[in-house]
C-alpha cells in the first residue's frame, strides 16, 4: 500500500469527479459530500504522503512500472509533498465556502472543482515534463470554466483575456519541450539534468529550450512582463475560485525552483540562466504589485495584487543556491497562500453586508461583526509582515537567508518599501470598510454567514497564528525540504537508479 | 524537405502571432489555431525527419521517432479542447456585449 501513496493525491480528486458525474441526478447535497468527502480523504493522502516523504528518500513511482527515463514517474520529495499538502488544505477549505451557495451559480462546479485540484496535485507530483504540461493543461481548462462560473460581463472578458493569454503560453510550452526533445533526446526532469551534463549536446538549442520553459513558468507565477493578466482574472473570478487560484501562481513558482535546482543549476551549460534578469523583473514585480495596491478600489482588487507581490517576493529565490534561502522561502510560500486566500473570503463577506457599496473602499453602513474586522486585521497583518504573525517571520527568515547575497541592498530596499506601501494600501482600505460610516447607508445587511463560511474563513485566517505558533516544526520541515531540493544527485539516482542507459545517437 | 517544413512552420507562426494581436475575438481563435498547428509540427519534427519510416522498431529495417508523434497527437486533442471552450467563451461575450472586441463594454 504504502508504495502508492504517491499516486494517491492525484486519484482522490480525479475519482470524486467521476462519481460527481455519475451522480448528476442527486441533487446538490450528493454533490457537496462527494466534494467534501473527497477533499477530507485528499488531506488525509497528503498528510500520510509529508509523514512517509519525511523519510528523506524520494519516492518515486513508475505509472505502469515502466522505469524512467522511458515511462512516466511520479517523484515525491519533501517539497512535492509539502505543496501537496497546502493544495489540499486550501482546496478544503475553499470548497466548504463554495457549498456554502457559490457552487448552485452555475453548473458542474463541483467536477471542475475536484478537476483542477486533479492538475494541481498532479503538477506538484510529477517528475516529468511532457506529463507537467498535461497536468498543466488539465488544471487551465478547469480553471477556464472555474473562471467563468457564475457568469456576467466581468468574468467572460477577464476570462477571455485569461484563456487566450494561457494558450500562448502552451504553444511556448509544446515548443519549449519540442527543442528539449530534439536538443537533450528526454522529457524526464531527472534525465534532462543528466544529459545536460553530458558532452557533444547541442549547448545553444537546450539553452534555449531551457530559457522558453522558464518564460512558461514565469507566465504563470505572474512575473513583471507577464504579469498584467493576474489582477484582472483573480479580482473577477468568484470567492471560492480565486482562494484556490491563489495556488496557481505557486504552481509557476514550484516549477522554476525545481528546474533551477535540480537540472539546470548542477549543469555547466546552464549555471548562468537565471542570472542578472530575474532578480530584477521579480524586484520590479513586488513594486508593481505595491503600487497596484494602492491604487485598488476594492477588497478583491487588493487581495489580487498581494497574491501578485508575494508571486513576485518567491521569484527573488530561484537566483540563489543556498538552501537557507529556499527553506524560507517555504515558509514564506505556505503562510502567504492561506493569508491571500482568506483575504478573497473576507473580500466577500464583507460585501455581503455592505449592500450596494460592497467590498468598494468606501463609506457604508456600520458592520456588525466584529470578529469579521479582527479577521481582517489578522490576514492583513500577516500579509504586510507585522509582528507576530506568520507573515513576519516569514519576511524575517527570508530577508536573513538573503543578507549575505550580493544583491542585499537591493533586495532588502524593495522588499521592505514594498511592505510599507502594503500596509498603507491595507490600512486606508481597512479603515474605509470598518470604520467609515456613511449617512446614506444606515443599515447593512445582517443576514447570517452560515456555519460553512465561517468555518471555512477560521480554517484559512487561523494558520497566520498557528503557522507562528508552530514555526518551529514547519520551518525545520522547510529546511529539510530545501535541503533535499538542493540534492540534485539523490534525486537524479532516485528517479533513474544506477544503471547505464543505452542511447542511439541520433543524425 | 527540412526547409519545406521550416518554411511552413515559419509562415503559420507568423500568421498565428499576427491574428493573435488583432483585438478581435475570431481573429484572436483562428490565430491560436493556427500558432497550434505549427506549434505541432515543429513537435513533429524534434523527432528528426525521417520519410517512409514507420514508428516502429524492427529488425534491420528503418524506423522513425514514435515518441513525438505521441507528444503531438496529446497536443492536438487538448488544442482541441481548448479552442473549442474559447469559442463558447467568445460566442458568449459576443451575445452579451453585442461586439466582438475584446475589451468591449456591456450592452446598454
Amino acid at each position: 500500500m504504502t508504495q502508492h501513496a504517491a499516486i494517491l493525491p492525484i486519484l482522490i480528486p480525479f475519482v470524486a469527479a467521476l462519481l460527481q458525474l455519475a451522480a448528476k441526478g442527486y441533487g446538490i447535497a450528493a454533490q457537496r459530500a462527494l466534494g467534501l468527502g473527497g477533499a477530507l480523504f485528499g488531506v488525509a493522502a497528503a498528510l500520510w504522503l509529508v509523514l512517509l516523504a519525511d523519510d528523506g528518500m524520494v519516492r518515486v513511482y513508475a505509472l505502469g512500472d515502466w522505469a524512467a527515463p522511458f515511462g512516466i514517474v511520479l517523484a515525491v520529495d519533501r517539497l512535492a509533498a509539502l505543496m501537496v499538502l497546502l493544495t489540499a488544505s486550501l482546496s478544503a477549505a475553499a470548497l466548504l465556502y463554495a457549498s456554502a451557495g457559490f457552487d448552485e451559480r452555475g453548473r458542474h462546479f463541483h467536477p471542475l472543482f475536484q478537476l483542477q485540484v486533479f492538475g494541481l496535485q498532479g503538477a506538484f507530483l510529477t517528475g516529468d515534463l511532457f506529463n507537467l504540461f498535461v497536468f498543466f493543461e488539465v488544471m487551465l481548462l478547469a480553471s477556464y470554466v472555474l473562471l467563468a462560473h457564475g457568469g456576467g460581463m466581468a468574468r467572460t472578458r477577464a476570462g477571455l483575456a485569461y484563456v487566450a493569454l494561457n494558450l500562448a503560453g502552451s504553444a511556448l510550452f509544446l515548443i519549449a519541450l519540442g527543442m528539449l526533445y530534439g536538443s537533450l533526446g528526454t522529457l524526464n526532469l531527472a534525465d534532462v539534468a543528466q544529459r545536460l551534463q553530458a558532452p557533444g549536446i547541442d549547448i545553444a538549442t537546450a539553452r534555449l529550450a531551457c530559457m522558453l520553459l522558464v518564460a512558461v513558468f514565469a507566465l504563470k507565477a505572474a512575473l513583471l512582463p507577464l504579469s498584467f493578466w493576474l489582477p484582472h482574472a483573480y479580482a473577477a473570478a468568484g470567492t471560492p475560485v480565486a482562494a484556490l487560484f491563489v495556488i496557481m501562481t505557486k504552481v509557476g513558482i514550484v516549477s522554476i525552483l525545481r528546474v533551477q535546482a535540480i537540472a539546470f543549476a548542477p549543469a555547466v551549460a546552464t549555471a548562468d540562466l537565471l542570472d542578472g534578469w530575474l532578480l530584477p523583473l521579480a524586484l520590479a514585480t513586488v513594486l508593481f504589485a505595491a503600487l497596484g495596491a494602492l491604487a485598488a478600489p476594492r477588497l478583491r482588487d487588493l487581495s489580487a495584487w498581494l497574491v501578485l507581490a508575494s508571486a513576485g517576493t518567491l521569484l527573488v529565490v530561484p537566483v540563489f543556491p543556498q538552501a537557507d534561502v529556499s527553506a524560507a522561502a517555504l515558509y514564506y510560500l505556505v503562510q502567504s497562500t492561506f493569508v491571500a486566500a482568506a483575504l478573497f473570503l473576507i473580500a466577500e463577506m464583507v460585501a455581503m453586508r455592505r449592500g450596494e457599496v460592497a467590498d468598494a473602499f468606501q463609506p457604508g453602513p456600520r458592520l456588525h461583526t466584529l470578529w469579521l474586522g479582527l479577521a481582517f486585521l489578522l490576514a492583513a497583518a500577516s500579509a504586510v509582515g507585522l509582528p507576530p504573525f506568520a507573515g513576519f517571520l516569514g519576511k524575517l527568515m527570508l530577508l536573513t537567508a538573503l543578507r549575505d547575497s550580493g544583491s542585499a541592498t537591493a533586495i532588502w530596499s524593495v522588499f521592505l518599501f514594498a511592505g510599507l506601501l502594503l500596509m498603507l494600501a491595507l490600512a486606508k482600505g481597512g479603515g474605509r470598510l470598518f470604520w467609515e460610516r456613511s449617512p446614506n447607508h444606515p443599515h447593512g445587511s445582517t443576514h447570517p454567514f452560515g456555519l460553512r463560511r465561517g468555518l471555512a474563513l477560521a480554517l484559512l485566517v487561523s494558520p497566520a497564528l498557528l503557522l507562528a505558533l508552530f514555526a518551529r516544526p514547519v520551518s525545520d520541515y522547510a529546511a529539510r525540504a530545501a535541503a533535499q531540493l538542493h540534492d540534485p544527485q539523490a534525486y537524479v539516482a532516485a528517479v533513474l537508479g544506477t544503471h547505464h542507459i543505452e542511447r542511439e545517437t541520433r543524425p | 524537405m527540412e526547409a519545406l517544413l521550416a518554411i511552413a512552420i515559419g509562415i503559420l507562426t507568423t500568421c498565428g502571432v499576427f491574428l493573435i494581436l488583432r483585438a478581435r475575438t475570431f481573429p484572436l481563435i483562428l490565430g491560436l489555431t493556427l500558432l497550434s498547428y505549427a506549434v505541432n509540427l515543429f513537435l513533429f519534427a524534434s523527432g528528426r525527419m525521417q520519410m517512409d519510416a514507420p514508428p516502429l522498431i524492427r529488425d534491420g529495417a528503418s524506423y522513425t521517432d514514435p515518441l513525438p508523434q505521441a507528444l503531438v497527437l496529446t497536443a492536438i486533442v487538448i488544442g482541441f479542447g481548448m479552442t473549442a471552450y474559447l469559442v463558447m467563451l467568445a460566442l458568449r461575450a459576443l451575445a452579451e456585449s453585442g461586439d466582438d472586441h475584446v475589451d468591449a463594454k456591456e450592452k446598454q
